[in-house]
């Protein structure tokens, strides 16, 4: 108990409760953007995710991702069920916390993730399936990647890969299988022929602040102790989200006017981006890191309605996207000025990072997508992933869960 | 004869309708918000990425019952309130009402239709 710093415990636990109601401000985001019909539907894929992942990152999520290393593929069982997870610190992971700390902190980077993908199949999923799918796919594609990329003796923390808060874990992740999600279950009945109008841009934009609010716990705790790393995140966290903010309001006035909606998506987008690289940047190049970040996210939104794909609410486009820029601009402009223990990028003079990031990132998307499409594929035809035709037309809220948003 | 005005305009142009009509003595009317589109078909809002296209459109339906003879002066009144000169002005229909009644009192017809300092009273009939 000697080496457990009240400081930087209290500041893991401040950060654990933000990067918690990160959740349920996805909710918000997600739920503003569907029709009005599906709004209880869509809040609830985030929320019941913290349920699910709650108890599996209890029971099996956090030993197979942070378990003694098997392989560098995935974690043994030696923490099954948190056992020998206790208030003594793990100076694997962090020296100065309590083990359970570091392990709840992780939890809610284990739900976000999966509530992110809901994004790709709201207002046509079948709420069975999808709780099936949530549950396998934290254990068969979240655990491991997160093994790979955190875990010690991961096969891609062993290369040299930095991810410092998750943007290959958490978004690229996430935004490759919403991607192969929506690729299996198919557009919504008339996509691209009747407008499917945002019910809610308020609900969005509140979801969107609390967003930020809540990744200077993701970003800014990923250092876990109080320290100054811990404050170089929260201010490259802060200065990201500005800059693709702006960005992104002047490429959509530049097209037509300055749209909230837009504006909001590109906070998120730059908060997407700057999170592998928040703790090993400078706060100059996030500005640069975000304002990259918006035209990717734009394009790639574009790009997706060019394709007339229906993955609804452009998970793969901010996350997905985002997230691959991310890393790759951590292989650009990490410094070990900023953080000894991490690496310099290709602007201060060692291009292998670049090439280490871009293994790490193809690993990411090739597993996700791959694993993803077939677990798709698979309950697809074990217990189908679509409600009916007039369920959908209905409308979730009342053909899934016998409740209307508004009366 | 009794007649029902039923105007869809901009809701961007409900005041000016209704400032218009009170000035000429037209008081009673009810309002409901609807969604349509005429000829031009719909509008494109600023979307998250670019514009998306709106096909039913927010505007307001007024509803007046009034006396036959009021018709004309009223019709043109609200035209000239709700032009803007651009498409999507919207419309007015006349439609003939078969009986009124006013429920407090339960008079018909015309009588349903009088108010202290309307339209009729005020031409002093």
């Amino acid at each position: 108990m000697e080496n457990i710093d009240s400081g930087d415990t209290t500041w893991v636990l401040v950060a654990t409760a933000l990067v918690m109601m990160m959740t349920p401000a996805l909710a918000f985001f997600y739920g503003g953007m569907v029709r009005k019909k599906n709004v209880l539907s869509t809040l609830n894929l985030s929320f019941i995710t913290i349920g699910l992942i709650s108890l599996q990152w209890i029971v099996v999520g956090y030993t197979l991702a942070f378990g003694p290393s098997l392989g560098g593929l995935i974690g043994g069982l030696k923490f099954l069920g948190l056992s020998g997870v206790s208030s003594e610190a793990n100076p694997d992971y962090a020296a100065t916390i309590p083990h359970l700390a570091f392990a709840a902190y992780q939890m809610m980077f284990a739900i976000i993730t999966p509530a992110l993908i809901t994004g790709a199949f709201v207002e046509r999923v079948r709420f069975k399936a999808f709780l099936v799918f949530t549950v396998l796919w934290a254990t068969l594609v979240y655990d491991p990647v997160a093994h790979w990329v955190w875990g010690v003796g991961g096969i891609l923390r062993t290369l040299g890969a930095l991810d410092f808060a998750g943007g290959t874990v958490v978004h690229i992740t996430a935004g490759f299988s919403a991607l192969a999600f929506a690729i299996v279950l198919g557009k919504r009945k008339w996509f691209g022929k009747a407008p499917m109008e945002p019910n809610n841009i308020p609900f969005t934009v509140l979801g969107a602040g609390l967003l930020w609010m809540g990744w200077f716990g993701f970003n800014g705790g990923s250092a876990l102790a109080a320290n100054g790393l811990a404050i170089n995140a929260l201010v490259t966290t802060n200065t990201a989200a500005a800059s693709a903010a702006v960005t992104w309001m002047f490429l959509s006035w530049r097209d037509n006017k300055p749209s909230v909606l837009g504006i909001v998506t590109g906070a998120v987008v730059g908060l997407v981006a700057v999170t592998p690289a928040a703790g090993f940047v400078t706060p100059l190049a996030a500005i640069v890191i975000g304002a990259v970040a918006a035209p990717i996210g734009y394009y790639a939104i574009r790009l997706r309605q060019k394709l007339n794909l229906d993955e609804s609410l452009d998970v793969w486009a901010c996350h997905g996207m985002g997230g691959t820029w991310g890393a790759l601009a951590t292989g650009l402009f990490a410094t070990k000025l900023v953080n000894p223990a991490g690496a310099d990028g290709l602007f201060y003079g060692n291009p292998a990072q670049l090439l280490i990031q871009a293994i790490a990132v193809v690993a990411a998307i090739v597993f996700a997508f791959g694993v993803t499409f077939v677990l798709a594929k698979l309950l697809h035809k074990l217990i189908g992933l679509r409600v009916s035709d007039n369920e959908e037309e209905v409308g979730l809220d009342i053909s899934e869960h016998g409740e209307q948003a508004y009366a | 004869m009794t007649k029902k005005i039923e105007v869809f305009l901009r809701e961007e142009k409900l005041n000016d309708v209704k400032e218009a009509l009170y000035k000429i003595g037209i008081v009673g009317m009810n309002v409901t918000e609807v969604r349509g589109h005429g000829r031009q078909g719909g509008i494109t809002l600023a979307g998250r990425s670019g514009s998306y296209k709106v096909d039913l459109l927010p505007r307001v339906q007024l509803n007046i019952i009034l006396s036959d003879h009021n018709v004309e002066k009223t019709v043109e009144t609200i035209r000239q309130a709700a032009q803007t000169g651009q498409i999507g002005d919207g419309i007015i229909v006349v439609y003939p009402v078969e009986e009124v009644i006013r429920i407090r009192t339960g008079e018909r017809g015309r009588e349903a239709l009088m108010y202290e300092g309307d339209i009729d009273t005020r031409r002093g009939s």
